[in-house]
């Protein structure tokens, strides 16, 4: 317990440690969700609409 | 096989998501990894104590800074000589990964600054070109969403991306060229690095690990624009038949 309190202190610094980890963190998980959900996003609505045209054809035949 | 056989977008696709898994898993890895080393292995500087352990995120966010724009400016320059629209795509997908990191390089460069220098904020040359460096990113993003027209849209970046490089080497050289507060280069010097591999070690690991972030979300958002692009491609010819 107490060498988890003296790690999480940074010899006084914690304040200015541990925000900057944090927000490196945040941003760069931030960023890694936003892109992989507009690709997963981008990938099914063209499946969707390739699949739609692909009925249109059908359809016309 | 030719890098012409990559350059086409249909082959790119079923590469990029094969390096993209091994490269998210490798970024997963080594930023543990780089962690682990950063906050414990490593050890606390004689002058500056515990807070050096800041420069294992800050350090690796600057250089990512710089690295995502010279990328983007040479993907820039291909994309308007060889009007390649994969090198379109490319410049386009890492401008919010470099904003991202510049961000990140400010910010945690302000924590460390606080308790070593007594100040969040110096308008020093390292600084300030550091801080400029994030408007480009920001108005190469503003251009991409103010025009309309894809193809315009795309050389009017490009042009920007290609002016704003100048602010690159200015960046790397501000701390010698001029009297920053900021200290000089102790990684990437002509002589070696000056810095003990005991700090090296997990200052290279993280590097790494930001390296393999970007290849990874570089691949997602570049697959994401192709992606986009054939739907457009596909409504428009919608709207013309």
């Amino acid at each position: 317990m107490e060498r988890i309190v003296e790690f999480m202190a940074m010899g006084g610094y914690g304040t200015y440690v541990w925000p900057a980890f944090g927000v490196v963190l945040a941003v760069m998980a931030l960023l890694w969700f936003a892109s992989m959900r507009g690709w997963r996003k981008s990938e099914l609505d063209l499946r969707a609409l390739r699949e739609s045209r692909r009925q249109e054809e059908i359809a016309k035949e | 096989m030719s890098m012409h056989y990559f350059a086409n977008p249909t082959h790119f696709t079923r590469l990029a998501g094969r390096i993209q898994q091994w490269a998210g898993g490798l970024a997963a890895g080594l930023l543990i990894a780089g962690l682990y080393l950063a906050l414990v292995v490593a050890p606390a500087d004689y002058q500056q104590g515990e807070t050096v352990r800041i420069m294992f995120v800050h350090v690796p966010s600057a250089w990512m800074a710089l690295f995502c724009y010279s990328f983007l400016a040479v993907a820039s320059a291909v994309a308007l000589i060889w009007k390649h629209p994969l090198a379109d795509m490319a410049a386009k997908a890492s401008a919010p990964i470099g904003a991202g990191f510049t961000f990140l390089a400010l910010v945690t460069g302000s924590l460390w600054g606080k308790p070593m220098w007594g100040t969040w904020w110096v308008w020093d040359a390292r600084l300030t070109s550091v801080l400029i460096l994030f408007f480009l990113y920001l108005g190469y993003m503003a251009l991409w969403q103010a025009i309309e027209d894809s193809q315009k849209a795309a050389k009017a970046a490009a042009v920007l991306a290609l002016v704003g490089a100048v602010n690159v080497p200015i960046i790397k050289f501000s701390v010698d060229w001029w009297n920053t507060l900021h200290q000089p280069a102790s990684v990437l010097r002509m002589d070696g690095p000056a810095i003990h591999p005991s700090m090296l070690w997990p200052l290279l690991v993280m590097a790494l690990a930001f390296k393999a972030y970007f290849v990874t979300l570089l691949l997602a958002r570049m697959r994401m624009e192709l992606n986009l692009r054939r739907i457009r491609a596909l409504r428009l010819a919608d709207r013309t038949s």
